[in-house]
């Protein structure tokens, strides 16, 4: 008797298990959990006197009870949350524009002009927003050209112009799994609601929403994700004001070079973007495989 | 009287750029009956629906449903509703959910929508299924639903696009005698359009045979069987045998057909098409497969009525499928393939690849038409014919 | 609602308008960097004093064009770097996880699954911190312990590269499952039946199948790799990449040199992403 291919498979698959996880494990275990894990530790320990340390919440501690840190993270926070509806609202009719209105080339042109500009560093796409808002910029001009204001105008460093920054970053990540679940639905049930006497409300209420839920999670999730830890847009935008929170972390690391209490603040972002996450997944009853696989 | 029709097409015209989709079509569908439309993909009977549907305008022409035009008219607001090709129900719904959706639309009371679901539910034969999800039914409970939906807001006309594609062999055959039977219980004017001219035979009170645009025939399914009145009805509907000849003689109630390939063939002036052609029309001559009688080589008389036509032919392939079996025979003179249905007697059951036979048929059945321009109906329609 | 649906002119219109707004404020800022690239004057701010390339190929100060500004071109090289680096680590970590993934069976595989995606929903700057402060935590411990400086565990070139390669080998571990996902199994046991080794198999049959995910999980890590900024603010040593050079100068205030500079990477980096369209569309065509 020959060896059944399934049982030289078998063995082949096992020595090749082994092979190949190693580099997965090696990446999980040294990049991600360990790390991670020292963070915490960092996170929750004093300095006493050079080189040496001691156990403590002292650096929590000083988080809750310093108005500023703390101010600057429920600021952070609800910021991104306004950015992810804002960036929602905004990209759905256009998701839509693409999956279901436009047809053949013209979609595909229209979903390439979309993601173009994504490619282009969030640095440039920033710089661009900096020359058209600044005070000598190109919208402050074009307003004071159409005698709509009588001097140079400031549109940097508020909060609004953070948000425009933030949500065209952010787009993408919206307009990319939107479009994606509406090519899903088949034109059929549109048709059909709408052959049952239902309206462009109610069929987009009853139909195409649900429809769309799982890309509106993913999408939701990832943009709130980026934003919450975003640090180029509100620095560069906000300037001074712009009092985000991985900006804090980053004074505490490099500038302060605190790393117990930057420990602390980056556990505490992590924190509550993981938290943020997991509910959104279990709002829409998702798992985390399904949202970016 | 236009109120006793429930639909009504006259010259509905439409085009895509250059192409004609649907060309010139009327029709009138009496109230309560069971109307297909049949035809081979692309012939433009799904653009029909659609325009009776409000999913196309047509570029000319009008629509009427009981008698008033539908044109401009909205898709939510006609009074017809479609069970569509992959039924369209909505999967964030379940079953009762479904059903409700054009009564809610209607602003309809609660309880009333309650009571019309479960009753519509009874008489698909599914009264338990409300709080089932779509995903939970089985292609043929599917199928009642997506029916159920649009019967529940009582339309004029119900249009089926072709709904029975989806599902495997055995459930179709039972959902087509499921589907008349609804039909005929409640009454309503269905309008069904398939390719498949099995179904349209056996649930239709009338088929049209659609082909590049146009109506070829419309009529009984018998009608369309029996007296086709082209050679593409002839073609598609049913399995033929066919060849190509010219027409000799016309006299004394007996017209002669000499083929291309040698041979002629004997024809009724009843069957060829106007009843009277020019004497030397290029003809398309039809003869079904179970009208020839077959006997073994040498038992039939030799020298045969006139108006018999007689042919012999060596097996070359033999297709058992029970009931329809049937024979290839390649003609002894001609060597013309030919299509020829066993009896069911079994008295054949016996045959080998290499006998041969007698081929017999009467003038009768033989069907001529003047020879069409554009290549007759390919063995694609024979083909989707016997699959 | 779908062109098969009738809809009020009016209707259509304002929707059309909307989409068209809309591309106009995507295009805004990338067209205004762009043409004041070309501006004839010392900031990349109105008004418009008239078009020169001085600020590509000037150089006398203060006219200094991008090909003679040395600082920039060595923070393009060393991002090239760190991104060929960070490209080659991931493709190949992300092949491995996709063919584990995706073919063998094996306890926990869930679990390591969820860990291996979990990079995605960590921002750029914990990561950044976690691995800056492990590393250095490992540094110190072997100081201390064998009294070796270990320097590439501190701030610098390898530290970017790792920070980078653990959150991009998420991605390209998904690009090329969900490429390997749709391969149909039989084609490999038709090559066994024929005669090849399971390796000549994936080698001949399998890898092939997968070019067009592996190129594109290629061009994915590079750019990403080239324009990442929050891991890198973290873990970037003296050697500063391009994007942290940029920030620099932008705080500083600066130049249409930059304007130049992110004109090309829009050009480079645009083309990158038509490239990789392509290799998905051609994908998607098999």
């Amino acid at each position: 008797m020959k060896h059944t291919p399934g049982s030289v498979a078998g063995n082949g698959l096992k020595l090749g298990v082994v092979l190949m996880a190693t580099p997965l494990l090696l990446w999980l275990v040294l990049l991600v959990i360990l790390p991670h894990l020292d963070l915490l530790m960092v996170s929750l320990r004093e300095r006493v006197s050079y080189g040496k340390y001691a156990f403590s919440f002292a650096n929590y501690i000083e988080f809750f009870t310093e108005p500023l840190y703390w101010n600057t993270y429920v600021r952070t926070a609800t910021m991104s949350i306004l950015a992810t509806a804002l960036t929602l609202v905004i990209g759905f009719p256009i998701s839509y524009y693409i999956a279901k209105v436009m047809r053949g080339r013209g979609k595909s042109v229209l979903f390439l002009m979309c993601l173009i500009p994504f490619w282009v560093s969030e640095l440039v796409r920033t710089f661009g927003w900096m020359i058209l808002l600044r005070e000598s910029g190109v919208l402050s001009h074009f307003l004071q050209w159409a005698g709509l204001v009588d001097g140079p105008v400031e549109m940097l460093y508020n909060d609004v112009t953070i948000m425009v920054g933030l949500v065209y970053t952010s787009m993408l990540f919206m307009v990319v799994p939107l479009v994606s679940v509406l090519d899903s639905l088949d034109d059929s049930l549109i048709e059909a609601g709408y052959d049952l006497g239902g309206n462009a409300f109610t069929v987009t209420r009853d139909i195409v929403i649900p429809h769309a839920m799982p890309g509106i999670a993913s999408g939701c999730i990832v943009v709130f994700m980026l934003t919450l830890g975003n640090y180029l847009t509100p620095n560069l935008l906000g300037g001074k004001s712009s009092l985000w929170f991985t900006e804090q972390i980053y004074t505490q690391f490099i500038t302060r070079f605190n790393w117990e209490s930057g420990s602390a603040f980056g556990f505490l972002l992590l924190v509550l973007s993981s938290l943020i996450v997991w509910l959104g997944l279990k709002l829409s009853r998702q798992t985390l495989s399904d949202t970016v696989g | 009287m236009a109120d006793q029709f429930d639909l009504e097409c006259r010259d509905v015209v439409k085009t895509f750029g250059q192409f004609t989709a649907v060309d010139q079509v009327s029709l009138t569908i009496p109230q309560g009956s069971f109307f297909s439309i049949l035809g081979p993909s692309g012939c433009g009977k799904t653009t029909l629906l659609r325009m009776l549907a409000g999913f196309i305008e047509p570029a000319k022409g009008d629509i009427l449903i009981k008698g008033k035009s539908v044109l401009g008219v909205a898709p939510n607001r006609r009074p017809v509703n479609m069970v569509f090709q992959h039924l369209a129900l909505f999967p964030m719904m379940n079953v009762a959910q479904n059903v409700a959706y054009g009564l809610r639309r209607r602003g309809v009371d609660r309880a009333i929508i309650d009571k019309k679901v479960a009753e519509t539910l009874a008489r698909v034969g599914l009264p338990d299924a409300g709080p089932k999800q779509i995903t939970q039914l089985s292609g043929g409970q599917k199928q009642r639903i997506a029916i159920a939906r649009c019967l529940v807001l009582d339309p004029a006309v119900l249009l089926l696009d072709e709904p029975l594609g989806a599902l495997d062999l055995k459930l179709r055959e039972h959902m087509k005698v499921e589907l008349k039977q609804l039909q005929h219980e409640i009454g309503t004017t269905f309008v069904y359009i398939t390719h498949d001219q099995s179904e349209a035979l056996v649930m239709s009170d009338q088929v049209a045979v659609m082909n590049a645009g146009r109506f070829e025939q419309v009529g009984t399914p018998q009608e369309l069987y029996y007296h086709p009145q082209t050679p593409f009805v002839a073609g598609f509907v049913g399995e033929s045998n066919r060849w190509q000849g010219t027409l000799e003689t016309m006299a004394d109630g007996q017209a002669i057909i000499r083929l291309d390939s040698g041979g002629v063939i004997y024809t009724d002036p009843e069957q060829v098409a106007g009843h009277s052609q020019p004497i030397g029309q290029r003809m398309d001559v039809f003869v079904r497969p179970e009208a020839i009688t077959i006997a073994a080589k040498g038992q039939s008389s030799p020298d045969a009525a006139p108006g018999i036509n007689n042919m012999q032919g060596r097996v070359e392939n033999l297709l058992f499928n029970g009931a329809a079996s049937s024979v290839q025979l390649r003609e002894t003179t001609t060597g013309h393939e030919m299509n020829v249905a066993l009896p069911q007697t079994g008295a054949f059951a016996g045959l080998r690849n290499g006998d041969e036979l007698d081929l017999s048929w009467s003038a009768g059945q033989t069907k001529c038409f003047p020879a069409t321009k554009t290549a007759p109906v390919t063995a694609n329609a024979a083909g989707e014919a016997v699959a | 609602m779908i062109p098969s649906i009738p809809q009020s002119r009016y209707a259509k219109g304002i929707y059309g308008a909307y989409v068209t707004l809309f591309f106009i404020y995507l295009a805004a800022p990338l067209v205004v960097v762009g043409v004041f690239a070309f501006n004839d004057s010392l900031f990349p701010s109105m008004p418009w004093e008239g078009a020169t390339l001085a600020w590509f190929f000037g150089d006398k100060a203060p006219y200094v064009g991008i090909f003679h500004d040395s600082a920039l071109l060595r923070s393009i090289g060393t991002s090239a770097f760190v991104a060929v680096w960070v490209t080659l680590l991931s493709v190949i970590v992300g092949t491995c996880n996709a063919f584990l993934f995706e073919r063998a069976k094996f306890p926990g595989k869930n679990l390591l699954y969820m860990l291996a995606i979990s990079p995605l929903v960590i921002p750029g700057v914990i990561l950044g911190i976690s691995i800056l402060v492990f590393s250095n935590a490992i540094a110190n411990g072997i100081e201390d312990s064998i009294g070796w400086d270990l320097d590439f565990l501190r701030p610098g070139l390898f530290l970017v590269i790792i920070g980078q390669f653990a959150f991009i080998t998420t991605i390209t571990t998904l690009v090329i499952s969900a490429r390997l996902r749709k391969f149909d199994i039989t084609l490999e046991e038709a090559a066994l039946n024929l005669g090849a080794t399971r390796a000549d198999a994936i080698r001949t049959i399998t890898i092939p199948y997968l070019k067009p995910a592996l190129i594109g999980a290629a061009i994915v890590s590079f750019l990403m790799s080239f324009e990442n900024f929050n891991t890198t603010l973290m873990l970037v040593g003296s050697d500063a990449p391009l994007t942290i050079a940029m920030f620099d100068r932008l705080k500083q205030g600066s130049t249409p040199a930059l304007n130049a500079l992110s004109l090309l990477l829009m050009v480079v980096s645009g083309g990158l992403a038509l490239i990789s369209v392509f290799a998905q569309r051609d994908r998607s065509s098999k």
